[in-house]
């Protein structure tokens, strides 16, 4: 076992070294593609030699320590890593979509002159995840959260020269920090209530402490302490309140879209309630506030997705649409599902993702789908990838986007939450349908834009991977239910078993119709249409919101408070002893006869004193 | 023998003579030389004082005090003309209202 530890040990321990390396050395732009992808590559390889040793037994545990952090009285914290089925499943996404997206970006990336700092940026990233889905305790995994935050902001203001990415990265970086600090709350909330951050502990103190407590199902504490670890999920993984900063997080490049606001930082949250899952399960009613976040973030992405003319934030909102999904079926108790989820999403969004960058790469950088067109033949490898993606995403039958979804609706159904599978059913069919709109618009009808460039050949080897990945990612999830409890499913009837299979091929015939009968891009007629086409093009007009509620007032605020009132009292000593020196400073004017003239009237006045006193006396 | 009172009037004007000079000359040569007359001033009364004891208690102490006052003006007209011979070479002229390059 122990030749297994150091292995871990390596895991994140890789890319972190070659991160630095490439941060003080000059290396060519070979020695740097090899260094960075053969560091998450071999990470990748490990990981899958882990998969095939562990998931012949049903239930193990592997742990490492890198050393000691923090170790004071009563607060120990180590460099601890923790393997399981949840964070082997987790390791093994993160690297494997990890390497195949630096093999893409050698390509994608050859052209820009600051080459090494993006593969710095990015294994610096995939370091950080891993030490957060493998830390044993919840400091570390805050530290790893801390370091994924910090890339994407490096990382979506990649090319810095241009002011509004810097703006973007901006956002990013403040909307999740106000998740984090929650988050910060509630670690330090677990420790005070629970006296340990080691997370297999908190689980099960947890439950010592607080059922017993306590006699009712609600303890307010338990309900606390999720409600702000939920606050850091929300932030990360772009939930309802906290989701207006993925679809600006685009302006970085694209594989980083990929990696980072697709398939693996987003999900971290994801994994964050998975985790805790057991810590959940003793505040129902959290349990509950997720699933209705999960519900309405998912309508929000899906329908403003389907407004959108610019290719990569439809992918963006339909990212916040899935993770929706994953939170909904994490709220219903279902996060087995939610994991599987994640998976398959993390396959076929990197897929779409990296063929919307191909498809970038060739154009000219144009964005607007509705400046690209008849691209099937121009482009085919890029466009069975993405037809492929686009399918998994409505999850046609028999991709792999297909079984997970199916198995969330399914859980959903099996907790008995009606409402909230009618709305994840309307989800989906909006999903089908701007997944068909955007692969319509974008591939057929007539060419406007010739390619001037075609993908280089470690994009397309890329793309074919990620495509069998996204058809067949899917299929067997056997080991699933050794990840985490699922609900037992109902014997489903025949409308909860038949419509989400169906309601795919409605809503792709329903965009066939309207691409058939040119409606797609075209201003809609009536003024009303037209205010809702806005308000969904605009994601809910969550940044309008915004901008009024806190931006607004705040700028306000500080215009009024321009000079600092606190500062009044310090300026008034300051200019008080000011006009103090140039009052006094009149007597030294250099003149001496000025001075004896002084000395003089000082010396009369002090006799003509002195002699007044002895004559009085 | 000469009333005192005499001699004080004369220190007295040589005083007034000395401030007045010390106050309105601007050539820094001449305030030296009115307090050098300052001096001489007090030192005169210091002698007067000497004669008018004397003749009575035999107390040289005035006299005594004019050879001290002496010898300081002696080192202080010795200090004050070589700064001034050292000002004269480096501006050229010794007027003391230009003379105020030390102020802030």
């Amino acid at each position: 076992m122990t030749s297994y530890s150091s292995l871990l040990a390596l895991i994140p321990l890789l890319p972190l070294f070659s991160a630095i390396i490439l941060l003080f050395s000059k290396l060519p732009k070979l020695g740097v593609s090899i260094l960075a992808v053969g560091s998450v590559a071999s990470v990748a390889l490990i990981s899958l030699f882990l998969n095939f040793i562990f998931w012949q037994q049903s239930d193990f545990v592997l742990t490492a320590s890198l050393g000691t952090w923090i170790n004071i009285a009563q607060l120990k914290i180590s460099f601890g890593l923790y393997l399981d089925p949840l964070s082997l499943v987790m390791i093994t996404i993160i690297s494997g979509v990890g390497a195949l997206i630096h093999l893409y970006s050698t390509g994608f990336m050859y052209q820009d002159s600051d080459f090494k700092r993006y593969f710095t940026y990015l294994n610096l990233f995939i370091s950080a995840m891993l030490f957060l889905v493998l830390a044993d305790n919840l400091l570390l995994l805050y530290l790893g959260w801390e370091g994924v935050g910090l890339c994407s902001y490096l990382l979506i203001g990649f090319w810095y020269q241009d002011r509004s990415n810097n703006l973007a990265a901006n956002k990013a970086f403040l909307m999740t920090r106000i998740g984090d600090t929650a988050m910060a709350i509630g670690l330090f909330l677990l420790f005070t209530q629970l006296g340990t951050l080691d997370i297999q502990e908190i689980q099960i103190k947890a439950h010592s402490v607080w059922s017993l407590t306590n006699d009712n199902n609600n303890n307010t504490m338990a309900s606390l302490c999720c409600l702000l670890l939920l606050g850091g999920a929300v932030g990360k993984s772009a939930q309802l309140p906290l989701q207006n900063w993925l679809p600006d997080a685009m302006a970085g490049p694209t594989p980083v879209s990929a990696l980072i606001h697709a398939a693996t930082m987003v999900t971290a949250g994801i994994y964050l309630l998975a985790r805790n899952s057991q810590l959940f399960q003793l505040a129902p009613d959290v349990l509950y506030l997720v699933a209705l976040i999960g519900t309405f973030t998912l309508l929000l992405g899906a329908s403003a997705a389907m407004v959108q003319s610019d290719l990569k934030r439809i992918l963006a909102y339909s990212t916040i649409s899935q993770l929706g999904y994953m939170f909904l079926a994490l709220g219903v108790g279902a996060g087995a599902s939610a994991v599987f989820h994640l998976m398959t999403h993390a396959f076929f969004k990197a897929l779409l993702f990296l063929s919307a960058g191909a498809l970038i790469y060739s154009l000219h950088h144009e964005h607007n789908i509705f400046k690209m067109g008849g691209l099937l033949k121009k482009l085919p490898v890029v466009a069975v990838s993405f037809a492929i993606g686009c399918a998994a995403l409505a999850s046609l039958p028999f991709t792999s986007g297909f079984y997970s979804k199916e198995l969330i609706l399914e859980q959903v159904v099996a907790s008995g939450h009606t409402g909230l599978w009618w709305a994840a059913i309307l989800g989906a069919f909006i999903t089908a349908f701007y997944s068909a709109r955007l692969f319509f618009v974008v591939f057929l009808g007539q060419t406007q834009l010739s390619p001037n460039t075609t993908p280089t050949k470690s994009m397309s080897l890329v793309l074919v991977i990620l495509s069998v990945f996204s058809l067949f990612g899917g299929i067997h999830p056997e080991g699933l239910k050794t990840l985490l409890p699922q609900l037992t499913s109902e014997k489903l009837s025949t409308l909860q078993h038949w419509l989400p299979i169906i309601l795919p091929f409605i809503a792709i015939s329903f965009a066939w119709w309207m691409f058939k009968t040119k409606r797609f891009g075209k201003p809609v007629s009536s003024s009303l249409m037209q205010g809702i086409h806005q308000l969904l093009k605009s994601g809910w007009a969550f940044d309008y919101i915004y901008q009024t509620i806190f931006v607004s007032p705040f700028n306000y605020l500080c215009q009024l408070n321009k000079r600092d009132f606190i500062d009044l009292f310090y300026r008034l000593i300051e200019k008080t002893s000011c006009k103090l020196h140039r009052a006094f400073s009149q007597f030294q004017n250099g003149q001496l006869r000025s001075y004896n003239a002084s000395l003089i009237i000082f010396c009369i006045l002090a006799f003509a004193w002195f002699i007044g006193g002895e004559l009085i006396l | 023998m000469i009333p005192i009172s005499w001699i004080l009037f004369l220190s007295l004007s040589l005083f007034t003579i000395g401030i007045f000079g010390v106050l309105a000359r601007r050539n820094l040569l001449f305030v030296l030389i009115s307090l050098e007359l300052m001096l001489n001033a007090v030192v005169i009364v210091f002698i007067a004082a000497s004669r008018y004891h004397s003749a009575s208690m035999a107390n040289s102490d005035g006299q005594i005090m004019y050879l001290l006052v002496l010898a300081l003006a002696a080192s202080e007209i010795a200090v004050g003309l070589s700064l001034v011979i050292h000002m004269y070479r480096q501006h050229h002229h010794l007027d003391i209202d230009k003379l105020n390059k030390l102020r802030d």
